[in-house]
């Protein structure tokens, strides 16, 4: 039986890594796994807490599942979407690098 | 230490690096690579909390399907292979930094909580209970338009991903 806290910490640290990814990496494409990492974390806390939840009020607890659902489709329609952008930026710059995706500089 | 700590601490040791081998690794088809193996160990700890429905989600949409369309993108987009620059930016120790201090933060705050120190119990084997889930997605009293708001996002996401990409002729006039 494995404590709350273990999950809890083992989330936090996989955020954290993801975040550090988002804010140093030149990427787009690394970037965008970044934030990948960030939801997995989030995802790992609320069915951990679905599983507190429901050895503490019985079976039954729809809403956390639900909740992870929704981020499933977030994530998957994010990234169809952050892939399509990489790939038409791409074409226009050859490049995936952040840094030199300057279209919209006056 | 029971036999499903150890799994779990085994699973999470795995994940948290091929996580950091993500943001750290050089060549980008590496890191894609070491991203599956992060989200086949979310997946096992899915599993360790007795949800199967979305460790089985878990490998059929991100190692199925997400991962797939990065590695798509990454042997589309030609410069990403080469590694001889870094692939972190100059000041890369500021974020390290912030994400240190972050995680510093919500493990103190968390550790102030009361029950941080539960322990998860076996849960019975109809805990997770997926028909209920399933109705609750197409009551009207339960979840209903947050699910069909979510169907119409990805589908609308889907069209826009393809309208963005498509290759245009230029405009002949």
């Amino acid at each position: 039986m494995i404590p709350l806290s273990w999950y809890l910490i083992a989330a936090a640290a996989l955020f954290c890594i993801g975040l550090f990814g988002v804010l140093s990496r030149k990427n787009a494409v690394s970037i965008l796994m970044s934030v990948e990492l960030m939801l997995n974390a989030v995802n790992i806390n609320l069915l951990a807490f679905w599983h507190y939840h429901t050895q503490l009020q019985g079976a039954g607890q729809i809403t956390p599942q639900v909740f992870v659902a929704m981020v499933f489709i977030v994530a998957a329609a994010e990234v169809a979407v952050g892939l399509a952008l990489i790939i038409s930026a791409y074409r226009r710059r050859e490049t995936p690098v952040v840094d030199e995706m300057t279209l919209l500089k006056g | 230490m029971s036999g499903l700590q150890i799994v779990f601490l085994i699973v999470a040791v795995v994940t948290l690096f091929s996580g950091v081998m993500v943001v750290a690794s050089r060549k980008m088809m590496h890191s894609a690579l070491w991203l599956i193996l992060t989200l086949l160990g979310v997946a096992i700890l899915f599993a360790t909390l007795q949800a199967g429905f979305f460790a089985i989600v878990q490998v059929l949409v991100y190692i199925g399907a997400i991962s797939i369309l990065i590695i798509f993108t990454l042997m589309l987009t030609r410069r990403v292979m080469d590694d001889e620059h870094p692939q972190v930016i100059k000041g890369w120790w500021l974020p390290a930094v912030m994400a240190v201090i972050l995680f510093g933060l919500i493990a103190g705050f968390l550790a102030t909580w009361e029950d941080f120190q539960v322990m998860l119990n076996e849960l019975p084997a109809d805990a997770e209970n997926l028909a209920a889930f399933g109705s609750a997605l197409v009551n009207p009293a339960g979840y209903v338009i947050p699910f069909e708001v979510a169907s119409v996002l990805l589908l609308a996401a889907l069209v826009g991903a393809i309208y963005i990409a498509v290759e245009r002729k230029e405009k002949t006039r």
